[in-house]
């Protein structure tokens, strides 16, 4: 019981950070929704995944938000003016967006379940939810940071549903190696365009 | 030692100690060195057989567990190894020539390992997590790091990270299926998924946008590399699930969804082409109609399926890496490869000028060269099958030509008393050369391929028989 009323806060913890992520300008504060996803996605991959591979997850996903963060740290000022114009339109769209998302998850939840059985309510709304607003937040946006963030969510939502029946350690290990790669290549996509090229001379 | 070290360890481990370790200039020799070294062993050692030399006995195991699942290498495989490796290290080759970014060859020779490891991987169908990494590592190789990302490569990152939860979800589906074959729900949302995990692996209609936005951001030599490499290890995957689903492979349903997507490819490929001002997106349109040749060789309902698809391979592979370095030739003269900044510049690149009309021409599979006996096998097995759709290949492949004759027309479109001169190095020449040599050759005596070629369908039991 105990369990089932933590894997429901689970669920509303990633409604409340996939509607953070969606509207908020700051990146800090979206890392750190990020990491908050990572949490709830680690209690849901454990209902059916060992511990240990449920916590190789939830390192390397804030291992993903190190990175990106430390990325961040060091761009301009120019950077986040650029993305807070683009962010601060059509707020109250973007709620409503989510709203739609969770009922549609909501009444999919039910069907999946009845289809799937064994899978878990909570498990299959939490996933259907990320994936969704992954894909909303790709929808809505080509700034890289928010593009690589839109991936990292719906990444983890798919892995939350494939974590209950497909339980391998290479599967597991690549789809860490994906988030991993992710993150890194969205920090070096961040980075790209602030350095200088170097020319050699002809010899 | 196992022929997945051998062929995917050593090469991605090669990768890595040169990004790390050599200087940018010997790079290039060092890695077509490891790649043309790895395409010869899969050549002269059969893989899992004992060979004698002299009074020692060598034999290559065909497996490697690893986080407890299987890699393993057929002997059937060699000959794929052979032109996966041989097609690489032309590109390793061509990279001094081409002027490229930094990192091509390490971070290519990594990426061939990856896509060579999706190829035996088991079970299957975690090749698409592979093939998710390995374009992950393309992104390096296309932005390179004083120049910011544009849309098409956001864009390429997305959809290849789409792809793969549809199709890891889908081969979850399908192991449903075969238990009970008679749920159409079932059968339907298995085959939309898997479908949908295709189309942005392999760029169908209308999810190609990317590519010729990429073809303007992104260096020509990469972009082509990228277009040789990822679909054709995708096309290789995908033989692997008609393969192993025998409801996938005889649905007359997906298999006319299947050619259907393909002739949209060919023909809108080929009209956009014959459209373009530019003559990288030119590139990138041809290379979207080549793409859909393979999808549409993969619908057919003949036993020549799998010789046909890989008769498409080899060419397009030689073509594409021609055509890449006849444009990163002709772009450090003219950066944006517009039409209105190529005029005249037959006569100041001549070679490298007639290096890309005739792999255009080829592509577009004009008689004498390299794509026109895979194009003609494959007309052949279309016409018995549907005559509307070989019209529609027709129709996308006099695009083609269409984009090659204008492309033409404004090289050679110079100022009055313009000298002619060769302005390519010594070292373009030679591989433009031959480049422009194997075409001729693969066009006029196609069957040199026919030993590499036979014994392929062998590594699909049920396609190929």
């Amino acid at each position: 019981m105990a369990v089932n009323l933590f894997s429901w806060i689970a669920v509303g913890l990633i409604v409340a950070t996939s509607t953070i992520i969606l509207i908020n300008h700051d990146w800090r504060i979206n890392l750190g929704a990020l990491a908050g996803q990572y949490v709830a996605a680690f209690w849901l991959e454990t209902r059916h995944l060992p511990f240990v591979m449920g916590s190789a997850k939830l390192i390397t996903g804030w291992m993903v938000v190190a990175v990106l963060g430390m990325t961040c740290l060091g761009l301009s000022r120019v950077e986040e003016e650029k993305e807070d114009v683009f962010q601060s339109r059509g707020q109250w769209f973007r709620v409503i967006l989510i709203c739609i998302l969770v009922l549609v998850s909501a009444g999919s939840s039910i069907q999946i379940e009845a289809a799937i059985p064994g899978i878990g309510l909570q498990v299959i709304a939490g996933s259907l939810i990320l994936i969704g607003a992954g894909i909303v937040h790709l929808g809505l946006t080509s700034v890289t940071l928010r593009v690589i963030l839109g991936l990292l969510s719906m990444l983890m939502g798919f892995e939350i549903i494939y974590g209950a029946v497909e339980s391998s350690i290479l599967v597991t290990g690549l789809l860490a190696l994906t988030n991993l790669g992710l993150g890194v290549v969205g920090s070096y996509l961040l980075i790209a365009g602030s350095s200088t090229p170097i020319i050699e001379e002809e010899t | 030692m196992s022929a997945p070290v051998i062929w995917i360890l050593i090469p991605f481990m090669s990768g890595a100690f040169i990004l790390f370790f050599l200087h940018e200039r010997i790079s290039p020799m060092i890695g077509g060195v490891v790649a043309m070294t790895l395409a010869f062993a899969a050549l002269i050692i059969p893989i899992d057989t004992a060979l004698l030399l002299g009074s020692i006995s060598i034999k290559i195991s065909a497996s490697i567990q690893f986080f407890g699942r299987s890699f393993v290498f057929h002997r059937a495989d060699g000959p794929l190894l052979v032109i996966i490796y041989g097609l690489a290290a032309l590109w390793f080759f061509g990279t001094p020539a081409s002027g490229s970014a930094n990192r091509f060859v390490s971070l290519g020779l990594m990426i061939v390992a990856l896509l060579t490891a999706s190829v035996a991987v088991e079970p299957f169908l975690f090749a698409a997590l592979i093939l998710d990494v390995a374009a992950l590592l393309v992104i390096p190789l296309l932005v390179p790091p004083y120049q910011k990302p544009g849309r098409g490569i956001l864009r390429f990152l997305v959809y290849q990270t789409l792809a793969m939860p549809f199709i890891l979800f889908s081969g979850w589906m399908l192991a449903g299926v075969e238990g009970s074959p008679g749920n159409i729900g079932t059968t339907t949302q298995a085959g939309a998924m898997l479908g949908l995990g295709f189309a942005f692996l392999l760029a169908v209609f209308p999810l190609y946008n990317w590519i010729p936005m990429l073809t303007e951001e992104a260096s020509p030599y990469v972009t082509g590399f990228l277009f040789w490499a990822l679909p054709t290890f995708t096309v290789i995957f995908a033989l692997g699930f008609l393969d192993r689903y025998s409801w996938l492979r005889t649905s007359p349903q997906l298999s006319n969804t299947i050619q259907f997507a393909g002739v949209f490819m060919v023909a809108s490929g080929g009209l956009f082409a014959s459209q373009q001002k530019h003559i990288g997106r030119i590139m990138g349109y041809a290379s979207i109609s080549g793409t859909g040749l393979l999808v549409l060789a993969m619908g057919l309902k003949s036993s020549e399926l799998v010789n046909i698809i890989f008769l498409l391979l080899v060419p397009r592979g030689f073509e594409l890496a021609l055509w890449a370095l006849a444009l990163s030739i002709i772009k450090r003269k003219a950066f944006s490869l517009q039409f209105s900044e190529i005029k005249g510049l037959a006569r100041n690149y001549p070679i490298a000028v007639s290096a890309l009309i005739l792999a255009n021409l080829s592509i577009a599979g004009f008689p004498l060269l390299a794509g026109f006996p895979p194009r003609l096998a494959l007309w052949q097995e279309l016409a018995q099958q549907s005559l509307s759709i070989s019209f529609w290949v027709l129709l996308g492949l006099i695009g083609l030509f269409i984009a090659a004759m204008r492309t033409l027309a404004v090289f050679v479109k110079a100022e009055e008393n313009t000298n002619w001169e060769i302005n390519e190095s010594l070292p373009q020449i030679t591989m433009l050369g031959l480049g422009v040599i194997g075409l001729f050759i693969l066009g006029l005596i196609p069957q040199i391929l026919q030993p590499f070629l036979a014994n392929l369908p062998v590594l699909f039991d049920h396609l190929g028989q």
